[in-house]
């Protein structure tokens, strides 16, 4: 067994979900295949969206994908940092604005 | 000027320089021990074993490893240092087999090929031939190398030759990260000394193409949309255009084994591309049509066959003794790093395959 929770090589093995179940797994690949087709918007924005959501899930096995697929697609490192910066962005106001309840919660209790 | 990256596999006296040494690496390992199939094993999964040669459509010629530029990544380990540089009579002899030859296409590379102290002779000579598409594989830098080289714009210009050139990125850090510091802002003087002469412009018989090649340990996208996004930034940035971008794969073989095995990512790059293989790309691989010629006369399969010191599989060896009836329907000599013409869309000097 593995002395860690995550091994990198373990990205590679991904496919194999579908063994153990076949027709939920191929359904599975086979929308996410369809996802980063292009479309209205493109591959390389579709990746750089899964880059800062790889981030805010805080998925290791993703971050190495998308960070490959960025590269591949010609991304520069500095587009891949602005992505996640959209990410933490949205994290942290996430967090904020739920200050907004805090203030209405004291206001009621304590106004 | 440009600042050179590094020195030769060859002048580092690195065990890389032998090219015996790679293809044991290549072989060892994760192939040997059945963790990845050999390239033998997978093209027969699909009855493509062996691979064999059909008529001869591309030459092309490696008049030297002489360059100005030493990229990280050169599969020639080509650089100042290497003094290999094909001689006017192995030119001559190539002239009269390109005669003879139905070959469409003559592709110049090297080295820089313009470093060849006879190189102009040789375009002169082989342009009256009249072959349909005469490539001549520029680094663009040698352009502004030095005063006696700022003529070849229009040196190109007047033997028709179709230009095609590498460039890593559209951005400096990139580019010069790769090929040498300065390198990108050459570069770009030179595409746009091109662009000036009538190189590249949308409806111009002066082919101008570029090469794009990933700077690390990944394969390269999707021609067509890095086409575009080059096309877009190269023109909003320096009023550049260029006609077509060639994606290419970089082959595990001579400074870029080197590099991935330094910087630790062989055995993944190695899943990359054996993942990423593609028997439709098997299909179209440029060795089945293409004989590579080099500095000193030897025939080869392919560019990346000669760095490895792969000769031909027919009696016909050597330029001086070429017999089309002995190098059609040979087989193909193939080792690992032909992973990289078959991975994803494929992968050739003309770019993507499939």
């Amino acid at each position: 067994m593995s002395k860690t929770y995550y091994d990198p090589a373990d990205l590679r093995k991904f496919g194999k979900i579908t063994e153990w179940s076949e027709e939920l797994g191929n359904k599975f690949f086979e929308y996410y295949g369809k996802v980063f087709e292009e479309g209205a918007l493109s591959a390389r924005e579709k990746s750089l969206i899964a880059l800062a959501v790889a981030h805010t899930e805080q998925c290791p096995y993703c971050i190495d994908a998308y960070t490959k697929d960025g590269l591949q697609r010609g991304v520069t490192k500095e587009e891949m940092m602005e992505a996640i910066h959209v990410g933490a962005a949205i994290k942290s106001g996430a967090t904020l604005v739920h200050g907004v309840q805090m203030m209405n919660k004291v206001n009621k209790l304590d106004g | 000027m440009t600042k050179l990256k590094t020195q030769s596999l060859k002048k580092r006296q690195s065990d890389l320089a032998n090219t015996n040494k790679q293809l044991e690496i290549l072989s060892n390992g994760i192939f040997q021990n059945g963790e990845l199939p050999t390239f033998k094993n997978k093209i027969a999964e699909t009855n493509q074993f062996p691979l064999k040669a059909k008529a001869l459509e591309i030459l092309q010629i490696n008049v030297g490893y002489m360059c100005n530029q030493v990229c990280e990544h050169c599969h020639v380990d080509a650089g100042p240092d290497r003094k290999e540089i094909m001689t006017r009579e192995t030119m001559q002899q190539i002239l009269d087999v390109v005669k003879t030859t139905g070959a469409h296409t003559l592709d110049l590379t090297g080295g820089a090929p313009e470093m060849n102290p006879n190189f102009r002779w040789f375009v002169e000579e082989a342009s009256k031939i009249g072959i349909k598409d005469f490539i001549v594989r520029s680094n663009l830098t040698i352009i502004r190398a030095n005063k006696k080289y700022y003529d070849l714009p229009e040196f190109f210009k007047k033997h028709n030759i179709h230009v095609v050139s590498s460039m890593p990125h559209w951005t400096r850090g990139k580019t010069d990260k790769q090929r040498g510091e300065g390198v990108f802002d050459m570069s770009i003087k030179a595409l746009q000394e091109l662009n000036a002469v009538g190189y590249g412009m949308p409806d111009s018989d002066l082919k101008l193409d570029l090469v794009y090649n990933p700077s690390g340990a990944f394969l390269p996208g999707d021609q067509a949309s890095m086409e575009k996004d080059f096309k877009k930034a190269l023109m909003e940035d320096f009023g550049i255009q260029f006609h077509n971008l060639f994606a290419i794969t970089n082959l595990p073989i001579s400074r870029f084994l080197d590099y991935l095995i330094a910087s630790e990512n062989y055995e993944d790059y190695m899943y990359s591309l054996v993942e990423a293989y593609n028997p439709m790309a098997v299909e179209n691989v440029m060795c089945t049509n293409t004989l590579s010629v080099s500095w000193d006369g030897y025939l080869f399969d392919c560019d990346f066959n000669q760095m490895l010191d792969l000769p031909v599989n027919s009696k016909s060896k050597h330029i001086s003794e070429y017999k089309s009836e002995l190098l059609e329907g040979r087989n193909i000599v193939i080792s690992q790093h032909c992973y990289g013409c078959t991975a994803g869309a494929g992968s050739s000097c003309q770019g993507s395959v499939a």
